[in-house]
Order: C-alpha cells, then structure tokens, then sequence
C-alpha cells in the first residue's frame, strides 16, 4: 500500500500533471482510509487557490476587507 | 504647505516618472498614488525574484510602460490591473534572466533544513507521526477573508530558500506549465516535481504553525 509519504508526492504532483490510471487508483485508495492525507490534499488545493488570490489582491482588483 | 514637506513621500524613479507623465494626464496620476503602486510591485516583484535589483528594473520597466500610454486608461483601478499585467511578464524576464547564470544543480540541490522538517512529519513506516498527521483547515473564502492570515501567508513565502521559491511562483502565481518552467530552467520534469512538492509541503507546514495551529491574533 501507498505510505502517506508517497502519498504526499502524488498529491502534488496531481498539481502540476495529469496521474497515470494506476496512480489515482493508489491514491484514491490510500486518501480513502487515510484522513490525514485527505486533509494534506485539501491543503494542496487550498495552497492553489491562496497563490491565486495573493495575486488578485496584489494587483488590488480584490482590495475590499468585508 | 511647502513643496519640500512632500518631497519625502515619493523617492526619484516616481518622481521622474511623474514628470514624464504630468504633461498628459496629470489628473489621475498623482504622486502619492504612484507612490503607492510602486510600493506595492516592488513588494510583489521581489518576492518572486529574490533580487531587489531585478526587482526593481521590472517595476521600472512595468510602469514606464503604463505611464507611456496613461491616456488610455479610463482611471487608476485600470491602470493598475495593466501594469500589474506587464509587471508579471518582466517578472518572467526576471526568471529566464536570473536561470543563465544559475546552474540547473542550484533549483535541484536538497535543502537540508526542508527536507529534515519534512522526513520529521513521518514515522519509520513512512505514515504520519500522530502528532503531525495534517488537521482541516477549516472553511478556505474564511481564511483568504482574514487579513491576518495574509500577513503569514507573506512570512511563509519569504521563508522558502530562493531558488525553491522561484519554481514555486513561477507554477502558482505566474501559472507556467512545468514543461515551460523546466525548458526556462533546464531542469527536468522529475526534478521540477520534487522543487515544487518540497515547496508545498512546506509552505504547507508553514501556514500550519503559524496560522492554523497556532494562536490567531484576531
């Protein structure tokens, strides 16, 4: 079975291209047990949408503190 | 009111700038708000260059641009998201320059300091140690919303080692594919994975410490 270690390496690299048919079959069986490497992949997803949203408020086009 | 109790506000590049720009629309660019932009690119150009002099010529390069053709911005907002705009292409420009002269082995090298942080999450069986094992985070809008949540975010991507950092913002805030991050560094795929996983788990260990487990000033 998938260790949390690699599991950790798929889940980034799910980031940047698209997992082998044998990968996400690892690691959608790992993440099902695991809740701790669920939480690591919302995390993943959570860092994606920060970047994006540092730079909409760098370029001030979100500037409003609501 | 004296002239030389404003000058401090704005430093020379803005002011020279001002001069070429006040002859076409001196209405909207008014130096306090160039003043402010300009802080505002130099802060985001050197978190992702790592180098305040390259930093600094992209913003240069950004705004000479934007104040060249002012009259075509209906008003300071427009402006803005331009020149943020050329600002990310002349960050790039940074990148490519900053990647001849460092060798592919720089972005690649191990850092110790990550990678030991890293190993130290998990037990001999490579699965998480109990006490390190990733906790929710709660409801994401909630916390982009949260000002102070920012402040760490910054701190966290300032703590990455430079080289790591590039390849990160250059996938996340510049949104290059790998292919395009690994041709303009020659590095391989393999290598840019392993860069941007050791940027992520520890940005990820970062924002865990220093916003979600620890106390949040409110």
């Amino acid at each position: 079975m998938l260790s949390c270690k690699d599991a950790t390496r798929l889940m980034s690299e799910a980031q940047d291209r698209k997992l082998g048919v044998g990968e996400r079959v690892q690691l959608e069986m790992h993440l099902a047990i695991c809740k701790g490497c669920r939480n690591f992949s919302e995390q993943m997803e959570f860092l994606r949408q920060a970047c994006r949203a540092w730079l909409e408020r760098s370029r001030g086009l979100s500037d409003s503190d609501s | 009111m004296t002239g030389s109790a404003l000058a401090p506000c704005y430093d020379r590049h803005t002011a020279n700038l001002v001069g070429a720009a006040a002859l076409s629309r001196s209405e909207f660019i008014d130096p306090a708000f160039l003043a402010s932009l300009r802080r505002e690119m130099v802060a985001f150009a050197r978190m992702q260059l790592r180098d305040a002099a390259l930093a600094e010529d992209a913003v240069q390069e950004a705004l000479a641009a934007a104040l060249d053709g002012v009259e075509r911005f209906s008003g300071a907002s427009a402006m803005k998201t331009w020149v943020f705009g050329i600002l990310r292409n002349k960050i790039v420009d940074g990148i490519r320059q900053q990647a001849r002269s460092t060798p592919a082995s720089a972005f690649v090298a191990a850092d110790e300091g990550l990678d030991q942080a890293f190993e130290s999450l998990f037990k001999e069986n490579a699965h998480w140690h109990p006490a390190a094992r990733p906790s929710a985070w709660g409801d994401p809008e909630e916390t982009l919303r949260e000002k102070g949540f920012w402040a760490v975010f910054e701190t966290c991507l300032e703590h990455l080692p430079a080289n790591t950092a590039r390849v990160f913002m250059m996938r996340e805030v510049m949104e290059l594919d790998t292919a395009e991050i690994c041709a303009e560094l020659e590095i391989s795929a393999g290598n840019c994975h392993v860069i941007l996983h050791r940027a992520r788990a520890a940005l990820r260990g970062c924002l865990e410490q220093g916003w979600f487990a620890g106390d949040r000033p409110c």
